[in-house]
């Protein structure tokens, strides 16, 4: 019964680590990109190397992989307390809403109705999708 | 939003879910990998199936980070979602899967999501002083 449970708070607080590790990661992603420009636009001016060096010496790009990293390693931890088929589609979800949120407060997007709309039906989706 | 941008965003819709199952399908073929013997997990690229699923999860992430440096995070990611729809009817048809109808549900509700998101504009307008790298101003974007 207390093994249960505590595996179920290890479950959750991995599911916690990494809606929160992943959005920030992808928020960091998204700010370094908007701080390059467009990469399509670069590559043909200046060519892949270019993008390339100039892609892997952002400051927000490397904070975000490192981001990624703590929420790939949360996912192992959490794969290792409780099922895939509850971290998996939990993690996913939550992390739709979670973007959401932290794109319209860090990244200043406008997120509208139909945007907020589009992150509750993919995230309810996601979840159905496990079934 | 121009052809080349689509394509960048049906990569990371693609090449995600496709490298995720090459790279199930090569590890399935390796067996399980103890911590005892880890040196196994670093020999593990050199089944082909795990080497191609790393190239599809490469060719992912440049797409995902071309897709962000000229959309917003909240238009690429409901938008590129799609790769859940696809893996599910890889399942369906190519595999022969049975699907629940509440996995149908769900691609259903995948698919409103993505048609909401992709119908508005993919970045959000700021004012024009907002320079870039390439010299660009942002408005030109959309």
């Amino acid at each position: 019964m207390i093994r249960h449970a505590i595996s179920d708070l290890n479950g959750w607080l991995a599911i916690l680590a990494i809606v929160l590790s992943s959005s920030a990661g992808d928020v960091l992603l998204s700010r370094g990109m908007k701080q390059i420009g467009d990469l399509g636009t670069l590559r043909s001016k200046r060519g892949l190397v270019f993008v390339f060096l100039l892609v892997s010496r952002n400051r927000y790009f490397l904070l975000g992989v490192a981001c990624m990293a703590i929420s790939f390693y949360s996912l192992l931890f959490g794969l290792s307390w409780n099922d895939v088929s509850l971290v998996g589609p939990a993690a996913a979800s939550l992390t739709f809403v979670a973007n959401a949120i932290a794109a319209k407060f860090f990244l200043h997007e406008r997120v509208d109705r139909r945007r907020w709309a589009a992150a509750l039906f993919v995230a309810a989706g996601v979840v159905l999708m496990a079934f | 939003m121009t052809f080349r941008k689509y394509l960048v965003l049906a990569g990371v819709s693609v090449f995600a879910p496709v490298g995720d199952s090459l790279l199930s399908y090569g590890m399935k073929q390796i067996g399980n990998i103890s911590l005892t013997h880890f040196s196994e997990l670093l020999l593990a690229i050199t089944n082909p199936w795990v080497a191609l699923g790393i190239l599809f999860l490469l060719g992912f992430f440049a797409s995902y980070m071309t897709a962000l440096s000229f959309a917003d995070l909240t238009y690429v990611l409901p938008a590129s979602s799609m790769g859940y729809v696809l893996l599910a009817l890889i399942a369906r048809f190519a595999l022969h899967e049975n699907i629940s109808l509440l996995r149908w549900l769900g691609i259903l509700l995948v698919s409103t999501g993505v048609g909401f998101v992709t119908s508005g504009p993919e970045l959000t307008r700021r004012p024009p002083r907002q320079r870039r790298n390439d010299g660009e101003v942002a408005m030109e974007h959309s």
